[in-house]
């Protein structure tokens, strides 16, 4: 398999994720999609890795620090989730207009 | 022969669940998709001779995060109203294809400097010396658990009950 078969999977992952991003209410799903573009952007590092710097493993590290940002990112994201459900007993991301203008 | 094999039947049923992640209707069964879907990056990884970070996305994807969406669902009974769109669906599209567009475009006529070495197997003692060793990534490994810790904190604070 050459480089440009992993680095066009890694580019329908992220589209994949950039549609749900945009298009979707539910705020859970849309922080599926983020998770989801996470991982087509760890694919490509991976891929980097291997293909390009195989001896450094470069991308690999790259990889373990998105990996350990999404983490984060996830237990942040469901408690702020929680925190609206419980405010005002629905987790639709179009609803939530205090910020919006 | 067999890694191409592996690659393209990874590859399919990936992207495969992450449009079900994006179209099915029911939230419940789109995180059970982005299950499916983060094992099989995790075969991708294997395919590309990461074992260290397929067992990472096993532990930590797979493990943690699923479990953590899957109970927030459980928790927010949105599930009756399903995954529905909103008014963007149709630009969202449009910038997700254009986008696609581009960077494959970006990607396929760029001539990257491929070393055909062969790849280190296995990875877990290579990519201890990269983190710990010099000129390695010794403070960035620092401060990633300071950030988790800060994460840690701020979900229990939002969470809590008053």
């Amino acid at each position: 398999m050459s480089l440009e078969h992993y680095l066009v999977l890694a580019a329908i992952l992220f589209s994949i994720g950039l549609y749900g991003a945009l298009a979707k209410r539910n705020a859970i799903i849309i922080l599926m999609s983020i998770e989801l573009m996470l991982n087509g952007v760890n694919i490509a590092m991976v891929a980097f890795s291997r293909y390009i710097v195989p001896l450094l493993l470069t991308g690999q590290i790259f990889a373990i620090f998105i990996m350990v940002v999404a983490a984060a990112e996830a237990a942040v994201g469901l408690a702020i989730i929680i925190t609206i459900y419980r405010n005002r007993e629905s987790v639709d991301a179009t609803e939530v207009n205090l910020m919006k203008w | 022969m067999g890694s191409a094999i592996a690659f393209w039947i990874l590859a399919v049923v990936g992207v495969g669940a992450a449009l079900a992640v994006v179209l099915l209707r029911d939230v419940f069964r789109a995180a059970l998709a982005l299950v499916l879907c983060f094992l099989t990056v995790a075969g991708i990884y294997v395919t590309l001779s990461a074992d260290f970070l397929a067992a990472v996305q096993v532990l930590v994807y797979v493990g943690a995060i699923a479990i953590l969406i899957i109970l927030a669902i459980m928790m927010t009974r949105d599930l009756q109203k399903g995954s529905r769109a909103n008014r963007l669906r149709i630009p969202a599209l449009v910038v997700a294809v254009v986008f696609f567009g581009v960077v494959v475009f970006a990607m396929v006529n760029t001539s990257w400097r491929v070393i055909s070495a062969p790849p280190q197997e296995p990875t877990t003692s290579a990519l201890a010396i990269r983190l710990f060793g010099e000129n390695g990534f010794l403070l960035p490994l620092e401060i990633a658990p300071v950030l988790l810790l800060a994460a840690i904190l701020g979900a229990i604070v939002l969470v809590r009950e008053k």
